[in-house]
């Protein structure tokens, strides 16, 4: 199940405080609304991230040279991109397999691959996939969709702040020759957290 | 609802063509609570690019690089700033608040939600 604990507290830095503390008051006031925030950062953060992850994946598939460091050393490989954390977390590449999903949670918004896949969606946030991605991996899975065999293994990792998790999806099927610009867009951001698989070719 | 700011406007917002892009997730709630006040009316959007070129000034003539590392730190102030100046809170809330919420973190494991009423309730959050 999850790779490990992390048992320290959740303090937040200085600046992370000033933001609550302000968007604490300006909901009590009425004057913000936290959901509508949410809908609004994603309509502007849509490209950020998501689209950086899949040209790592779409990398990956054509290149076995760039998968095989991309495995192994997550952080080198994806900063080859240019795609770099600004706090030195290290980034590791999970592999899909046949008999292999894995799923990418984290216990706290913070941790999360945001160079490779931008801002963590809402429902990555939200307590219900926090506590239920580890207890009953494959009922959070099939709430988006995904329905595995009961043959493959699902494994459940939990991110912390050194350490964050991009899954790189199975390679679809009939997708040989295709571009790596034109793989890249089969990339979904659900298929490098593992809540899905990456798109079939049209 | 009003059209999307006029984000030229605005001195150096890092943007590229399809729109801003944040590194953290406090540097989009700064800048979503922002569009969201500027909409309901609170100010105009040559209101707040002034109050963030005032900040940007600022640091400039302190003579902090200017770099995207640093950008929404200013946005930050910027907008404690304006708010407070329009009467949408205080300082002293502000800094209440602020206390409250380190004491809410620092008393919740990691993993757990970090509510204001932690403290009230005790650390343990039974």
């Amino acid at each position: 199940m999850t790779g490990h604990d992390h048992q320290h507290d959740s303090s937040l830095s200085p600046t992370e405080l000033r933001v609550k503390a302000l968007e604490s008051l300006l909901t009590e006031k009425g004057l913000v609304d936290p959901a509508a925030l949410d809908i609004l950062i994603e309509t502007y953060e849509n490209k950020v991230g998501p689209r950086n992850g899949a040209r790592v994946v779409a990398r990956a598939w054509t290149d076995p040279d760039y998968k095989k460091r991309l495995l192994e050393d997550g952080s080198s490989a994806i900063a080859e991109l240019g795609y770099t954390g600004r706090q030195g977390e290290d980034m590791v590449v999970l592999e899909n397999t046949p008999s292999v999903h894995n799923l990418v949670v984290c216990t706290l918004c913070s941790c999360y691959p945001w160079p490779v896949l931008g801002l963590p969606p809402v429902w990555y946030k939200a307590a219900p996939y926090r506590s239920r991605a580890v207890i009953d991996p494959r009922g959070v899975m099939a709430e988006f969709g995904l329905v595995l065999d009961d043959d493959v293994e699902v494994r459940v990792w939990d991110s912390t702040a050194e350490l964050r998790y991009l899954v790189l999806p199975e390679r679809p099927a009939g997708t040989d020759g295709m571009s790596e610009e034109a793989l890249a867009e089969l990339v979904t951001r659900d298929s490098m957290i593992g809540t899905g698989l990456a798109l079939q070719p049209k | 609802m009003s059209a999307l700011p006029d984000l030229d406007a605005l001195p150096v917002l890092p943007t590229d063509k399809e729109g801003p892009v944040f590194k953290e997730p406090w540097e989009a709630q700064a800048f979503a609570m922002t569009v969201k006040l500027y909409e309901a009316g609170h100010f105009t959007w040559k209101e707040w690019a002034d109050y963030l070129a005032a900040e940007i000034a600022a640091a400039r003539d302190r003579g902090e690089p200017d770099t995207g590392e640093t950008y929404y730190t200013y946005w930050l102030t910027a907008l404690e700033r304006i708010a407070t100046d329009k009467g949408l809170t205080t300082a002293a809330d502000l800094s209440d608040r602020k206390d409250a919420w380190d004491r809410a973190a620092k008393a919740t494991p990691h993993g757990e939600p970090i509510l204001l009423d932690r403290i009230a309730r005790g650390a343990d959050g039974a």
